[in-house]
Order: structure tokens, then sequence, then C-alpha cells
């Protein structure tokens, strides 16, 4: 079973993103902030992030640049998930190392779309 | 809605468009045709069947176009558009080096999803086709989505589902919400109106036909004379593409399909071959 850390500062989108990646049979870690995901993943790297931009103490664009700057291991592809939705933000996120981005809102058909483009599915 | 009044309804869609719908499907019309009826300012389906029977060609248009508008998304079940970028085009980059041309027909265009996505699919080929003229016709029943697909202006939504981020970024204008394909790739699609059912000898001949998800909704009948037509317009080393729960297998000898190519199928010898033109489709548009 894959893994997948969920990273957003809303206890909503986590439950929403946790039950939408169960039903796609992953397990779930979930964190708060960027500092809590960049913990975890010193602990164990996961499969998969799902990853929201705007988060307090750490956000997104900071873990994404510190989390592909951890030693060992197969990287995690990393989707954002947030509600930046413009090109330039898009852009930003591409160059710092992410996979696929989701603009919010999302649904269950959007996310396995994206999981599937960056071959977790 | 009366039984009497889903009969006519049944009639008149296989007439027009060669939808095909059993008798349980009384819940998609009224799903599909409530809306229809509320935007005339009608009370109800039963209102609407008798406009249509009292001959109002604009609301006979609208109804059959909502019963046959499908949802389409880019790159749709991504295996026809490696198929098209991995088999196709190399086939025809070799066997029409002289010429120098390919000629595409998106035959169900929708919204402009699936032209759109050859589209970049050869944009994203631009070194190998510098010189080539590349012709991407697309055409479908309902002139309401060919405006959509015109337009090529989708929502969020819609651009999320099926295309990877990199190329929403590369070959969309984003507007708001909204989000349109660049100029360059919209130039490429030609977008005409037409019935499948009607003659479509006009369009020319291709070297690749896309057919997908529209097959499915007419009878065996309509499904044979409509493949067998394709046949005709299709170059004889040409490619033709179905949909995923489409085949030509006994229906039509006209094509075979490629081994290990789902969805992917050529001509089985020449198209003089390919059965009899069945006459008594109505020809609608």
């Amino acid at each position: 079973m894959k893994t997948c850390l969920v990273v957003d500062d809303s206890s909503v989108i986590r439950k929403v993103a946790r039950r939408i990646l169960e039903a796609l049979e992953f397990k779930i870690v979930e964190a708060e902030d960027g500092q809590q995901a960049l913990d975890a993943c010193r602990e164990e790297l996961p499969d998969a992030v799902l990853l929201d931009w705007n988060m307090p103490v750490m956000d997104g664009y900071d873990f994404l640049k510190a989390l592909r700057r951890l030693p060992g291991g197969d990287q995690p592809k990393v989707v954002f998930c947030t509600t930046e939705n413009d090109v330039a933000h898009i852009a930003r996120a591409l160059s710092a190392g992410a996979n696929e981005y989701i603009m919010k809102p999302f649904d269950k058909e959007i996310v396995e779309a994206k999981f599937q483009e960056v071959g977790l599915l | 809605m009366t039984p009497l009044d889903y009969d006519y309804l049944r009639r008149l869609l296989k007439e027009r468009s060669g939808l095909v719908l059993s008798a349980d499907k009384q819940y998609l019309v009224e799903s599909r045709l409530l809306p229809v009826a509320r935007k005339a300012g009608l009370g109800g389906l039963s209102e609407l069947v008798a406009k249509i029977k009292g001959n109002d060609a604009r609301l006979t248009v609208e109804v059959v176009e909502a019963m046959t508008t499908n949802e389409s998304f880019f790159f749709r079940d991504k295996v026809p558009f490696e198929h098209f970028t991995g088999t196709m085009l190399p086939a025809l980059l070799a066997s029409r080096a002289n010429q120098r041309r390919i000629r595409i027909w998106c035959a169900a265009a929708s919204t402009g999803q699936e032209p759109y996505s050859l589209g970049i699919c050869l944009k994203e080929m631009k070194d190998k086709l510098a010189g080539w003229r590349i012709e991407l016709t697309g055409t479908d029943l309902s002139g309401e989505v060919l405006e959509k697909a015109k337009a090529g202006i989708y929502s969020q939504f819609e651009v999320q589902r099926g295309l990877p981020i990199q190329l929403l970024v590369k070959y969309f204008v984003q507007n708001g919400d909204m989000w349109q394909i660049s100029p360059e790739v919209r130039a490429m699609v030609q977008y005409r109106p037409l019935n499948l059912l009607a003659d479509f000898s006009h369009l020319g001949t291709f070297d690749v036909v896309f057919c997908r998800n529209v097959l499915i909704y007419f009878d065996q009948d309509t499904k044979i004379d409509v493949l067998n037509r394709i046949a005709r317009q299709l170059e004889p080393d040409g490619f033709l593409v179905l949909g995923a729960a489409e085949t030509v297998v006994g229906l039509t000898d006209a094509f075979k399909p490629m081994a290990d190519k789902r969805g992917l199928y050529v001509r089985n010898g020449p198209a003089a071959k390919a059965p009899a033109l069945r006459p008594a489709v109505a020809a609608v548009r």
C-alpha cells in the first residue's frame, strides 16, 4: 500500500482528502503545516505528498524546496492542492520540483486524474 | 411524461441523430430535457413534445443537441493519444514524406477537447513536422458545442481532468477562472457541423479518423453504415480510432484491429471492398 502525506492547515480539507485517497487505497499521514510535513519526511519518505500552499509556520513552497534537498531514498511525487490558481504560482511550483498541481476546489475525479498522471495509480 | 411522449422522443432522436434509447432510459430523457422545456417557458415534457409535434424546428434542434451532448475532457483515455504520437504519426511521417501532408478528422469533436489534445500532441512534435501541412477537422452534430469548441474556453474544472499541468501552462491562456486554448493551437482546428447519419464524402479523405464514444449510441445497422462510410473516407494506410467500449468486430470487414493497440484499427483491403451503403438511413443535415 502506498503512503500519501496530506499537508493542509484545514482539518476539513485533510478529512476530504483522506476520504478520497483512502478510497484509492493510499495509507494517509497528515500534517498541519510545512514544518510538520518536513519532520514526517525526515522520519520516512512517503510515496506521495498532497500539498497546500498557504500554511502557518512553513508554507508548501518552502516545504517543497526543503523536501527536494533531503538526502537518500526515493523522492515522493508532490501534487500541490491550493487556491493559488494563477500561472505564476504554478510555474514557481513546477520549478521547485512539484509534479502536478490541483487548483481548489477539487473532487475525487481530479485527484484521481492527477495521481494517475504522475504514475501513482 | 407519458409513455407515448417517450416513444415519440425515442423515434425522433433515432431519426435525427442515430441515438438509440432503450425503454428504461426515460430518466435520462427527463433529466436532459426538463431544462430545455424550462428554458423555452414550457410547463413540462408533454408540452415540449406537443411543441415539437407542431414543427417547432428550433426546439427540435435543442432537444437533439441536449440529448447528444456528452462529457469530454482533454487526453481522454490517454492511450489513443499515445497511439497517435507513438504509432500513427511515425508511420505517416514515413509514408507521406513526399506529400508532407496529413489530414485528421475528429468525427465527434464535442466541445473541442479531443481535437485540441491532438493539436497539442502535434505542437509537441513540431520539430519533426516542420514543413508539413497538417489539417485537423472537428465535426459534431451540435452547433452549440461547436461554438464552445471554437471559442476554446474551459473552466478550471474542465482543464484539470486529463491535462498535465505542464501542458496547461504551455498551451493555455488564463483569464480569471477560465482557461483558453492558445491561439496557435486553436488555429490548427477547423470545425464544421456534421451529422454522421448524413453523407460526409464532401470532407474528402483522411489519414487518421478519431470517432470515439459516438457509435455506442447507435443501433447495429447504423454502426455498420457509419463505419463503412468512414472506411471510404480513410486512406488505404490510414488509421481509425474508436472508443474503449467500441469495436468493428462483428460489424464490418472494412477494418481490422491493430495487434496490441487497443482502440486502433486499420483498413482491411481496398475501400471498394467495403459493404455497400445501406440506403435507408435518413440524412438530416
